[in-house]
């Protein structure tokens, strides 16, 4: 393969490292409204009232809105497909108030400091509720955090309202309970993680004006600008058709933005004004009133012979959902359907799990979406069921583990056609010099060296549900221009997209442009989520151009007068081998612009039955301090397999950002609430995202297998790699100290801690 | 936000030092954490264009201006030399090379922050600081003041034979200290400081004998328990506690080895 | 107020308010290069130099730049170019938001070191932050640029 399978740089990357004007607020204009919102001081209560006469007076504003000026039918805010599983429980002002930070009164004005003078002075009084901040006190318990009766739930996942029940669910193959009893060895342990930032660099924010037409344009900082359309259509409550979504460059996404999270207040304001605006989220905003990952309780079984071989799992999860339901039903899924697949050998799986309302801020999708909560518990108590039976944890993968062609009872039924994981561990085994570290050695200075592993999985879509679609034209200079709808965030879809169009049409890439996502000229596509792009959008690219290829070889055959069937397209000419006849690319191009009927343009779509799993093995040495309970990442080992890594170079990266925002997750990544609700970790000084001093060393290898559905055998890479660090480092903690961690951030406090109780 | 009605850059002290008698005026240092502040102030007096950004020594001591910066500090050959590299170490972790270019030693010592290193450092040197309307005092001194409307000049840092070393513990490696401890020896006379407990820094006195003492660690639990630790979002009392030991025990012995490599 | 300052190699002046910080002050005069990711001096995205050593533009005001020298990544084009083109060889720019601060201070980092160790280099920039690349790629695009310094210049 000539471009695909190969280490180009990003389209857009000279662009970015040389800070052109690419992002959202270098595109607004200098005089556009600033938009930001009053938010609520309390966990739950209801606005009694609301008085903003003294704040309509500062000298600039334009606007101010309260719960009484929005429309009342209730919608969501996750990116989905329609109908979207997260129930309908949103206004874009209401009455009663959630969570701290609910949006209480959006300000529309002329700049900052008038903005900011009006919020201060907005006198609103509230009947303050008791709240519910404990995700195990929430089910079937009062208050309701959504009492109202115009609450509802599109799809049948088990949410009621007045259980403050998001979502609820059992699945399983076979009696568990009856082949735990029969185990020799069964392990049954608890495992809690939290509601971690997304932490993209560039908060959230949205640019929105009117039009020539009159129609809502918005220019936002999105993963999914389809969805948003539908989103700001049911808030609004205004036709799809007078709205028009695109994007510019994104400061990363991880999933934070797949919910709108900043468009509905500038759109509000924009639809009732007639004027440009703007909203910029702070990162005190983006920390305490965004779209963090679910909080969530793993409870899991797992039996096994005394021979190390796994005959059941179990796997019960309790996941906080907050104060809205934005991917509650879906995230939980993938706790145990992506975790439990790991495993080839069990005779009987069961999964199920219950998804609570609190008055927390509302989660969202965050990278790994469910499948890092599972994967952290299943593989914890993978490692924690092989030191009990005294197995080397790698060798109880090898014993276990999911293997090429195996159906998978707890992915769907699934089988797994493509998988390379047997490859990928003892790749990894081999890097990290496991069988020489495992489990640990003293160093003789209070520091202990050990490792730690673990295995993940991920999909490749969401199967039988996502969309992507590409668009390939001709133009008159032989060069052509892709249009796609899904959304580079930094992850380079846009070049790997075209890398795949330059293989199809055997080009240059400087002979592809490539055109974002805009909801007026893109071809449809759900979006950048859920490990998609590559594989769904990736086969839309694939089928368009092949499409294309057979119309540009019919625009040939016409003007040579000569059978198709006999022709060839090498990439710049196509040629009638027999009679020596050839026409360039740019002379088809050319008159396909006189006198021609036939489009040299081509839209496909894709979407799959399937979602077959990238699947890899993560290990870590640390050396760890067992008097402060420091801990240093000495190496940390990542072997993918992704299918056909379509940009090598993009898949590494993508590995080493996911892990070392796995590690931030495990280490000291911490999301905690005051007795009142509020969220303290609101800021970067607060929340500790690593830095490149605290990632130590990483190393990154593919063991491809060959997926046969996907664009040149390749599957996703984009969520997976953040799943190993939290399992791998409690594993690598364990031994270095005898002590599992099932609660993250596993901080050093609680090593030190540990470790003092322990003697 | 911060609000500021009017930016005033000083021309001699003792403008700012009037200016400053007002509540409404702020005195700009480094500025890191007053910009985060939601208080409004009539005046800003800029203390930038007063010459204080120079270290000078002479025979009997080290003058540090009010305004030098922490990277500065951190790159002062001659200073950390005589300080055996503690002023280095203690900045190094602070955030970046760009905030220690902007942070000021005046204004670090000035807050008496309940994480400072910088406080930590100087506290284990023989330092005093000079007001522009206190004169000169003992840092320790100043240390336990509360905060008034005067002015911090410079540092003064008296040349003596020191041994020191630095250490702290952090949950991420350029976040604020969990717990920060200095130990050192001035002409022979042996402290401790414990820093980030997280209250201001405290400097304690070592026995005269402790060079001596067999059990470092009983020791340093007796020093641990001289002063009071709390929790707050970055660690509890408790770890603070058993840090300060485990820290103490480290410090002194590297420091009785530096000694005997003397 | 008024001010005087050279941005970028030119000198202008300037009306502002008191409280105007640095990075307002130089993304309104066309340099939208500086970012801002944080409110709390964490991230390193607003990297600008003032006087040639790299500071943070949020955490300054603009009247504190009045008489000095700032320069931001709009004025450092070219040298922004010959370093990036090694960090986007490793696909290691990703979504580039925290890039042009990044490369403010890597450029800072040249001047002051011209040939740093691993260690040095993590520890000049340990306070820019990146959230996609997870710094690995970074490192490598900067030991690849160091490469081809040494081999005078050439790819």
């Amino acid at each position: 393969m000539k471009t695909v399978n190969q280490p180009i740089m990003k389209k857009d990357a000279m662009a970015l490292v040389t800070g052109k004007p690419v992002f959202m607020d270098d595109k607004a204009p200098k005089d556009c409204l600033i938009v930001k919102v009053l938010r609520s001081p309390h966990a739950n209560a209801k606005i009694t009232s609301i008085v903003t006469k003294f704040a309509e007076k500062v000298p600039g504003i334009e606007a101010i809105y309260t719960w009484e000026d929005v429309p009342k039918e209730r919608f969501t805010m996750a990116g989905q497909t329609y109908p979207e599983p997260s129930p309908y429980d949103r206004l874009i002002l209401d009455r009663h108030v959630r969570y701290v930070g609910d949006p209480v009164a959006i300000v529309a004005g002329k700049d900052e400091a008038c903005v900011d003078q009006a919020i201060k002075m907005i006198r609103v009084e509230y009947e303050v509720l008791p709240a519910i901040l404990d995700l195990h006190k929430a089910k079937d318990q009062l208050p309701l955090v959504h009492p109202e009766d115009s609450w509802k739930a599109l799809c049948p996942v088990g949410a009621d309202n007045k259980r403050n029940l998001c979502a609820s669910d059992e699945s399983h193959d076979g009696d568990v309970d009856q082949v735990l009893a029969d185990c020799d060895v069964v392990v049954d342990r608890v495992y809690h993680t939290k509601a971690d930032q997304q932490a993209m660099m560039e908060t959230f924010r949205t640019l929105c004006y009117m039009d020539e037409y009159g129609r809502l344009n918005v220019l936002s900082s999105t993963q999914i600008v389809f969805h948003v359309r539908r989103i700001l259509s049911n808030a609004l409550g205004i036709p799809k058709s007078k709205i028009r979504v695109s994007k510019p460059r994104i400061g990363g996404g991880f999933g934070a933005k797949q919910t709108v999270v900043a468009e509905i207040f500038p759109a509000f304001v924009t639809w009732k004004t007639g004027k440009a605006s703007k909203m910029i989220f702070t990162r005190e905003e983006s920390q305490i009133a965004s779209s963090p990952r679910h909080e969530m309780e793993v409870h899991v079984k797992v039996g096994a012979n005394r021979d190390g071989k796994i005959r059941a799992i179990d796997v019960y999860t309790l996941s906080n959902t907050g104060a809205y339901g934005e991917h509650g039903p879906t995230t939980v899924g993938l706790s145990g359907h992506k975790s439990i697949p790991l495993y080839g050998t069990p005779e009987a799986h069961r999964f199920a799990y219950d998804v609570v309302y609190t008055n927390t801020m509302s989660a969202g999708a965050y990278r790994g979406y469910g499948a890092t909560q599972g994967i952290f518990a299943v593989e914890s108590a993978v490692n924690e069921l092989a030191a009990i039976l005294k197995i080397d944890p790698v060798r109880m993968r090898e014993i276990n583990m999911v293997r090429e062609g195996q159906i998978m009872p707890a992915y769907y039924g699934e089988k797994a056609n493509s998988c390379a994981l047997d490859r990928c561990v003892e790749r990894a085994r081999q890097m990290i010099g496991w069988d020489e570290k495992y489990p640990c050695r003293d160093m003789g200075n209070g520091k202990v060296r050990s490792v730690g592993m673990a295995m993940a999985m991920q999909g490749s879509g969401i199967s039988g549900v996502d969309v992507g679609s590409a668009t390939i034209k001709l133009n008159e200079d032989g060069i052509y221009t892709l249009m796609i709808g899904a959304a580079d965030m930094g992850t380079g879809c846009d070049t790997i997209l075209a890398q795949m169009a330059a293989e199809c049409l055997n080009c240059s890439m400087d002979d592809i442009t490539v055109v974002g996502a805009d909801t007026d000229t893109s071809p449809y596509d759900s979006g950048s989520y859920a490990s998609s792009t590559t594989y769904v959008t990736g086969k839309a690219v694939e089928k368009a151009c092949m499409k294309l290829e057979r119309r540009i070889i019919h625009q040939a055959a016409k003007m040579m007068e000569l059978p198709e069937d006999e022709m060839e397209f090498d990439g710049t000419c196509v040629c009638h081998e027999a009679s020596g006849k050839k026409v360039t690319l740019q002379e088809i191009g050319t008159a396909s612009m006189c006198g021609n009927p036939d489009a040299l343009q081509v839209t496909e779509s894709s979407s799959s039955k399937v979602s077959p799993p990238p699947f890899m093995a993560g290990m870590v040495e640390i050396e760890l301090d067992k008097e402060t309970g420091q801990v240093e990442i000495l190496d940390y080992v990542a072997v993918v397999d992704c299918g056909t890594p379509v940009n090598p170079n993009l898949a590494r990266v993508q590995t080493e950002g996911g892990i070392v925002q796995g590690i931030g997750m495990a280490l000291y990544e911490e999301i905690s609430y005051t007795e009142k609700g509020q969220m303290k970790n609101n800021s970067f000084m607060q929340y500790k995202v690593p830095t490149r001093l605290d990632m130590g060393r990483l190393r990154v290898e593919f063991e491809s297998s060959y997926e046969e559905t996907g664009p040149f055998g390749a599957k996703s890479i984009g969520e997976i790699v953040i799943n190993t660090p939290s399992p791998a480092l409690a594993h690598a903690i364990y031994n270095a100290t005898g002590i599992w961690f099932r609660e993250l951030p596993i901080s050093s406090e609680k090593i030190a801690m540990g470790l003092l109780k322990k003697q | 936000m911060l609000k500021i009605k009017e930016y005033v850059r000083a021309e001699s002290l003792a403008q700012a030092y009037e200016l400053n008698q007002k509540k409404s005026t702020c005195i700009l240092g480094g500025m890191l954490w007053l910009k985060m502040s939601n208080r409004t102030f009539q005046k800003a007096v800029d203390l930038s264009g007063l010459g204080l950004d120079q270290i000078e020594e002479t025979e009997e001591a080290f003058s540090i201006g009010a305004m030098v910066t922490l990277r500065q500090l951190e790159q002062h050959q001659r200073f950390n030399e005589f300080c055996q590299g503690i002023a280095a170490e203690s900045v190094k972790s602070i955030v970046g090379v760009q905030f220690r270019n902007m942070a000021t030693v005046g204004g670090s010592i000035f807050g008496r922050f309940g994480f400072s290193d910088v406080l930590t450092c100087f506290l284990a040197l023989d330092t005093y600081v000079e007001l522009y309307h206190g004169g000169i005092i003992p840092l320790e001194e100043f240390a336990k003041q509360p905060y008034d409307r005067d002015i911090l000049v410079r540092l003064i840092v008296k040349k003596m034979n020191a041994q020191c070393v630095y250490l702290t513990h952090r949950n991420t490696k350029t976040d604020f200290p969990v717990l920060t401890c200095a130990v050192s020896s001035l002409d022979g006379k042996g402290y401790a400081v414990i820093g980030a407990r997280p209250g201001r820094a405290v400097r304690m006195e070592l026995p005269a004998n402790w060079e001596q003492e067999e059990d470092c660690r009983e020791l340093a639990v007796r020093i641990a328990q001289q002063t009071t630790y709390g929790s707050n979002m970055r660690a509890s009392a408790a770890y603070r506690k058993h840090l300060a030991e485990v820290l103490l025990v480290r410090s002194m012995k590297k420091l009785a080895q530096e000694r005997r490599g003397h | 107020m008024k001010i005087t300052l050279t941005l970028n190699g030119k000198k202008i002046e300037a009306e502002i308010k008191p409280d105007m910080l640095l990075i307002d002050f130089v993304r309104q005069q066309g340099c939208s290069s500086v970012k801002r990711g944080c409110e709390t001096s964490n991230c390193g995205l607003c990297t600008v130099f003032m006087d040639d050593e790299p500071i943070l533009s949020c955490s300054i005001l603009a009247a504190r730049a009045d008489g000095h020298k700032i320069d931001t990544l709009e004025g450092l084009q070219e040298e922004a170019e010959e370093f990036g083109y090694f960090i986007a060889n490793q696909g290691a720019e990703q979504c580039g938001f925290c890039n042009p601060g990044m490369v403010m201070n890597a450029i800072a980092l040249f001047r002051e070191i011209p040939e740093p160790t691993v260690e040095e280099i993590k520890e000049y920039l340990a306070g820019n932050l990146c959230r996609c690349s997870g710094y690995e790629g970074q490192l490598r695009g900067i030991l690849d640029f160091m490469e081809y310094r040494k081999n005078g210049g050439a790819r």
